[in-house]
Parts: structure tokens; C-alpha cells; sequence
């Protein structure tokens, strides 16, 4: 039916009372999402939508079993917030964040892979799982109005453009089991590898579409496990064919730093793999078995 | 952001990596001063954030003040692919050179972790050697908790048959570049080439840093440092508006929400024939102001024969940033044709009101696209 989240994920939101925070709670209840507590300091015994305030993730989990966060506050306190979760014995954590610098996100990373928290994000719109036709869990941004229940995973590193492909299935009447936004930053908690085993593992995923885009090389590692893994079939599509190397195109990680990292390098590795690539995100539909 | 190469060598000089004696001059004056003072014998080095400085002659020894001023003279004002030279940087030459050392830190993304990279075969474009001849490169990484330990720039000083006494020295160098990316918030430190002296000591002629942008709020002085007279005017707009601008040298502009999307625009236009004049992420929710803010940027760039915008309506309902369109086109004059493109939550409703506005718009990539590409050529 679904990875990382389903009906038992009992959500904390940290930054709750902050814009952001409230705009997208409202939203994720709205969708039917369990949110059981929200975390700001110096805020706890305060209630938004109906969900009370903690002062630290820690209460929260104690007074409420969150198992799962997401945070929503902004880059510079964002890391602080992740390790909070993780002390908390919260296992996944959604960081929307833009803006982690680097060197926070490697010790960040090291202290989760030791803690064994899961991190999606950041730099991402979080995840989604399609329960019935108007509701199910999200953890994050992603529209709900967008998704429909059905067998396809969906794994990317960007936002909008995981939209756009989302919003082109469920016309077409193509149903969703979870969709992964794995975030854009060079570093980031979880990769296409982690999810692509997910989905393989999920009885209830039948194909995945992995979108990626120019930088690093998770794209190509994503290829390799693909073809030594996978029994599901993969379609893809790569972000990035026209920027010019050398350049930040937005996300921090899409880059082409020394001739690695091009969108044909990594259009070569999954097609090696047995992965059909679109060349534009319209024709993913067609392109799916 | 990426440092001027006297800016980065001043810094790694706080963390004791050793570097020529010199300044920086604007005017040929200057750099006569400079070379007196220096007594005499200084290399004049253009200074530009581009690469192959030298082949386009942007750095020149000189013998004495007269013939620096000469050259300073010849290099100020010089154009090196695009980049104008507004400073030279007038260092103390080198005590012969008797071997050039590549030696750089940066993020191994796969490892997720510092590494640091050495190689005998300095002085010469780092990613021919990784291409050509792998095997003079080594590499080690750097655990930020435990920092860098002796025996990793052993290894590397070793492993590029270092003579054995200078192996202290390049420590002490090893770990002076480690900190400075560290206590920088660098995404990239650089020595080429670190040279060995005819008097058999280590010195770094050439340096070359970026810093990661998101950590800039923690750095305030590094901030200040930022070269913005080379910055393109657009690319500086929008960085102050809040916007990811990229300049192209295409006659389609992009207004685009969302950085994977604004990318497959780009390449969707080159798809079908068109060339893309930038990138541009308005993020993820198009706003009025946002919008109103991309429009002129985009429209600053006098290639531009068409807009091509594309907005995914999620959160934000595809009526609302219809309106929002409508509104930033009533305060942006301009004959330039748009082409808009609306996806998403409440679409139709939207292009209903652009339609309304007497606008082109479209329903899928595709046809935006070709009709972009149309319009720029008809234009």
C-alpha cells in the first residue's frame, strides 16, 4: 500500500505556531493526516487546529507516541530541529527546509545514520500516501489535491516538477502508492537507493518513476542498484539536459562540477539499466508498463 | 559565492599557509608603488573569477616598478572571457620554482564527507590529470569530528614522493587549508600550484575558494567579501529579490516556479528548437511580486524575443496566480510576446482569466514550448 508513512504515522510538527507551520498542518490534517502534537519552544500549552503544543519533541512523543516529524522552520534553526527530533527516538523526520549550509547537513547525516533515524529532505516537498480517493497521510507540502491511490511509486529530488509528473498519472487515471520528494541539496538524509529498495520491498507498488536532475552521482548509483535489484519496472526522467556546467541551477546540489554530474551521463546509466528515460516530463506516462 | 584569489589566499594565511608577499593594486600607479616596495621583482596577476588567465595574458612578471606599471597598465580593463579586470594582485616572485603541487578540499558528495585531494602534476588544469592520469591523484577524507590526522597528509605527501623533509611543512599546509574551508563554511579550497622554491621551501602562488551560500549568515565579514562588480547586474537583482537568475545567452526567457521545473523548461525549449536566455525560479509559490520582480529582470536581457512562463499551481490554486500574472503584466510594459502556461490546481480557471486578458496561453509543456519557439522566431 504505501512506504514510510501509513495510517499508524502519528505526526509532531515542529514550528507549528509559525506560518508556515500552521498553513501546512491545516492542510495535512485536512487530508486526514494524524497529527498528534506540535512543537515551539517557549509556545507549549498552546493549541493550533485543534492540536496542542509542546516545548520540545521529546514531550510531545512522551505525552502524544509521535513517531514521525516534520518540521517547518526555517534553514538556520532547521539542523537544531532535526537532531531534536532524532534525540527524541523519532525514526522519520521531514525537513522542508531550504538553506542547510553543507558542512551542518554532513554532521547532521552522520549523527542520524548513528541515532538510526530516517531523514527525508532537506531541501524537499516531503511525501505523500494516497489512501482513498480524497485522503490519506502527508508529511510535508506536496498538494494532496494532486495524487489518487494506486500502484505507482513516484521518487524525486525536486518539487513543482514532481507535481507536474504526479498531476499528468492521476489524470490519466494512474494511481499512486507513495510519493518521495528526496530534496535537492547535495546531501540529504535519504537517496534514490533507499527509496527504490522501498518500493521494491512494497507489495502494493507494482512500477516506480524515479525523477532526477544534473549533480552528483545518486542518479547513477540509483542506476547500478536498478540493474543488480530490481524486478519492478523503472521509468525516469532527468532534469538539466541544457545547463551550462559550472553553474547552481537553484537547487544547491544541481550542479556539473567538472564534467560529472551532466544530465546525459546520467540518461546513459539508467537506460544501461534497463530504465526508459522521457525526454520530457509529459511523455513519463507513456512511457510506463 | 567564489573568492578573488587574493581574497582566498589572505584567508588561508590566517591558518598559516604560507603565501607571497604582495597587495592588490587598481591602477597602475598603485602597482608601481607595490613593486618598489617588494623590491623589485613581482609577478602582476589579473584578477577574475574564470579560469585561463595566463593564456589570455592576464599575468605577467615584471623586473622592476617601471615594467609593472607597464603591465598593470596593459591588464586593468582587460577583458578575459567576458570578465573585466578592475584589480591586479602584485605578489613577490617566486624563489625559483623547482616543482608545482596541486592540493585542493572540497565535499566528496558520495563519501559525505571533506576530502582532500593532492597531486604532483600542479599547475596544470586539475580535471585533465583525473581524466589522463588518475593514478597521480590522492585523495583522503576527513571525518569533521575527528579533523585531519598526521599520518593522512603523510600518506598523501608520500604517495607523491614529497622529499621527506619538506613532509612537516606540508602538513602544517594540509591542515592550514583544512581549517580555512572549515571555519569558512568553504564548499571549496584550492592551491595551484602549491610550489616547491629553489630554496627547497613550500609556498602557494595561486588560490582559488567558494564559499557555500547558505552559510553566508553566519559569516558576515566572508559576505561583505562578495566580488559583486563582477556579478552581472540581473544575476545581483535578483539575488536581492529573492530569486535564482542564471543568464543564458538564449532569445527565449524562463519564469518558471520551482528549480527541477525551471531546468526542464530550459530543456524542453532546446527540445524544440528554441534556446533558453536563463533560468528562473520564482519558487515555489508565484506571487504578484515575485512574479512582477522576475518579469523585469527577465526583460532586462535585451536577447529576450520571448517569455515563456510556466507555473505548476499546487498549494497555491491556479486562479490566484492568474491574477497575480494579470497584475505584474499591468506594471511591466513591454512588447515582447508570453506565452503562459498553467498547470495543476484550478488551472482552467486560471487560463480562462488570462484568456480573458487576451493572452497565449497553454495547457501542456509541449505546446508551450513550440509556441514559445514560434514566437521568438517571428519576433
Amino acid at each position: 500500500m504505501s512506504i514510510l508513512i501509513d495510517e499508524n504515522t502519528r505526526v509532531v510538527v515542529q514550528g507549528l505556531t509559525g506560518r508556515q507551520g500552521a498553513f501546512h498542518a491545516e492542510q495535512m490534517l485536512e487530508y486526514g493526516t494524524e497529527i498528534v502534537a506540535g512543537v515551539t519552544p517557549g509556545k507549549g500549552g498552546e493549541w493550533v487546529h485543534g492540536v496542542p503544543v509542546f516545548n520540545t519533541v521529546k514531550k510531545a512523543v512522551q505525552a502524544k507516541g509521535a513517531n514521525a516529524s516534520v518540521i517547518f522552520v526555517p534553514a538556520r534553526f532547521a539542523s537544531g530541529a532535526i537532531y531534536e527530533a532524532a534525540d527524541a527516538g523519532i525514526s522519520l523526520i521531514v525537513c522542508i527546509a531550504e538553506g542547510i549550509p553543507v558542512l551542518d547537513m554532513i554532521r547532521v547525516r552522520n549523527y542520524l545514520d548513528h541515532k538510526g533515524s530516517r531523514l527525508i529532505g532537506p531541501n524537499c516537498p516531503g511525501l505523500i500516501t494516497p489512501l482513498t480517493a480524497g485522503s490519506g497521510v502527508k508529511l510535508g507540502i506536496i498538494p494532496a489535491s494532486i495524487v489518487t491511490p494506486g500502484p505507482v511509486g513516484v521518487v524525486s529530488r525536486s518539487g513543482t516538477l514532481t507535481y507536474e509528473v504526479v498531476y499528468a498519472l492521476t489524470e490519466k487515471g494512474i494511481g499512486q502508492s507513495t510519493c518521495v520528494g528526496i530534496g535537492g541539496d547535495p546531501i540529504n538524509g535519504t537517496d534514490f537507493i533507499d527509496v527504490l529498495r522501498m518500493f521494491e520491498e512494497d507489495p502494493e507498488t507494482e512500477q516506480v518513476i524515479l525523477i532526477g536532475e544534473i549533480g552528483g552521482s545518486d542518479e547513477e548509483q540509483a542506476a547500478a542498484y536498478i540493474s543488480q535489484h530490481m524486478t519492478k519496472p523503472v521509468t525516469a526522467f532527468i532534469a538539466g539536459r541544457s545547463a551550462p556546467p559550472g553553474r547552481r541551477m537553484g537547487h544547491a546540489g544541481a550542479i556539473v562540477e567538472g564534467g560529472s554530474g551532466t544530465a546525459q551521463g546520467k540518461i546513459d546509466a539508467l537506460q544501461d539499466a534497463g530504465v526508459r528515460v522521457a525526454e520530457h516530463p509529459e511523455q513519463i506516462v507513456d512511457l510506463l508498463r | 559565492m567564489n573568492l578573488y584569489e587574493y581574497q582566498a589566499k589572505r584567508l588561508f594565511a590566517e591558518h598559516g599557509v604560507p603565501i607571497p608577499d604582495g597587495d592588490v593594486a587598481t591602477t597602475p600607479v598603485e602597482a608601481r608603488a607595490l613593486t618598489r616596495d617588494l623590491g623589485g621583482k613581482v609577478v602582476v596577476k589579473a584578477q577574475v573569477l574564470t579560469g585561463g588567465r595566463g593564456k589570455a595574458g592576464g599575468v605577467k612578471l615584471a623586473d622592476d616598478p617601471d615594467e609593472a606599471e607597464q603591465l598593470a597598465g596593459q591588464i586593468l580593463g582587460m577583458d578575459i572571457k567576458g570578465h573585466t579586470v578592475h584589480k591586479v594582485l602584485v605578489d613577490e616572485q617566486a624563489p625559483g620554482i623547482d616543482q608545482e603541487i596541486y592540493l585542493a578540499v572540497l565535499i566528496d558528495r558520495d563519501r559525505r564527507l571533506p576530502m582532500i585531494m593532492a597531486s604532483a602534476a600542479g599547475g596544470v588544469d586539475i580535471e585533465q590529470v583525473a581524466a589522463e592520469t588518475p593514478e597521480k591523484i590522492f585523495r583522503v577524507h576527513v571525518d569533521p569530528a575527528v579533523g585531519l590526522r598526521s599520518y593522512q597528509s603523510t600518506y598523501l605527501a608520500s604517495g607523491m614522493d614529497l622529499p621527506r623533509e619538506l613532509w612537516r611543512d606540508f602538513h602544517k599546509i594540509v591542515s592550514g587549508l583544512y581549517q580555512t574551508f572549515m571555519a569558512n563554511d568553504a564548499s571549496l579550497t584550492e592551491i595551484n600550484p602549491l610550489v616547491i622554491t629553489g630554496e627547497g621551501s613550500l609556498l602557494a602562488v595561486d588560490g582559488k575558494m567558494s564559499i557555500d551560500d547558505n552559510a553566508l549568515y553566519r559569516h558576515p565579514r566572508l559576505a561583505e567579501m562578495r566580488p559583486t562588480e563582477e556579478e552581472p547586474l540581473a544575476e545581483r537583482e535578483a539575488r536581492a529579490a529573492g530569486l535564482s537568475y542564471i543568464k543564458l545567452d538564449g532569445e527565449i526567457g524562463c519564469m518558471v516556479n520551482g528549480a527541477g521545473l525551471a531546468m526542464t523548461t530550459m530543456d524542453i525549449i532546446k527540445l524544440y528548437g528554441g534556446e533558453p536566455a536563463n533560468f528562473l525560479d520564482i519558487g515555489g509559490a508565484a506571487t504578484p511580486e515575485s512574479v512582477t520582480a522576475a518579469l523585469r529582470i527577465i526583460l532586462s536581457d535585451p536577447n529576450v524575443k520571448a517569455v515563456l512562463i510556466n507555473i505548476f499551481g499546487g498549494i497555491v490554486r491556479g486562479d490566484e496566480v492568474a491574477r497575480g500574472i494579470v497584475q505584474a503584466l499591468e506594471q511591466v510594459e513591454t512588447d515582447v510576446p508570453m506565452v503562459i502556461r498553467l498547470q495543476g490546481t484550478n488551472a482552467e480557471e486560471g487560463l480562462r482569466i488570462l484568456d480573458e486578458v487576451d493572452m497565449t496561453t497553454a495547457k501542456t509543456l509541449t505546446d508551450a514550448a513550440q509556441k514559445a519557439v514560434a514566437a521568438a522566431e517571428s519576433a
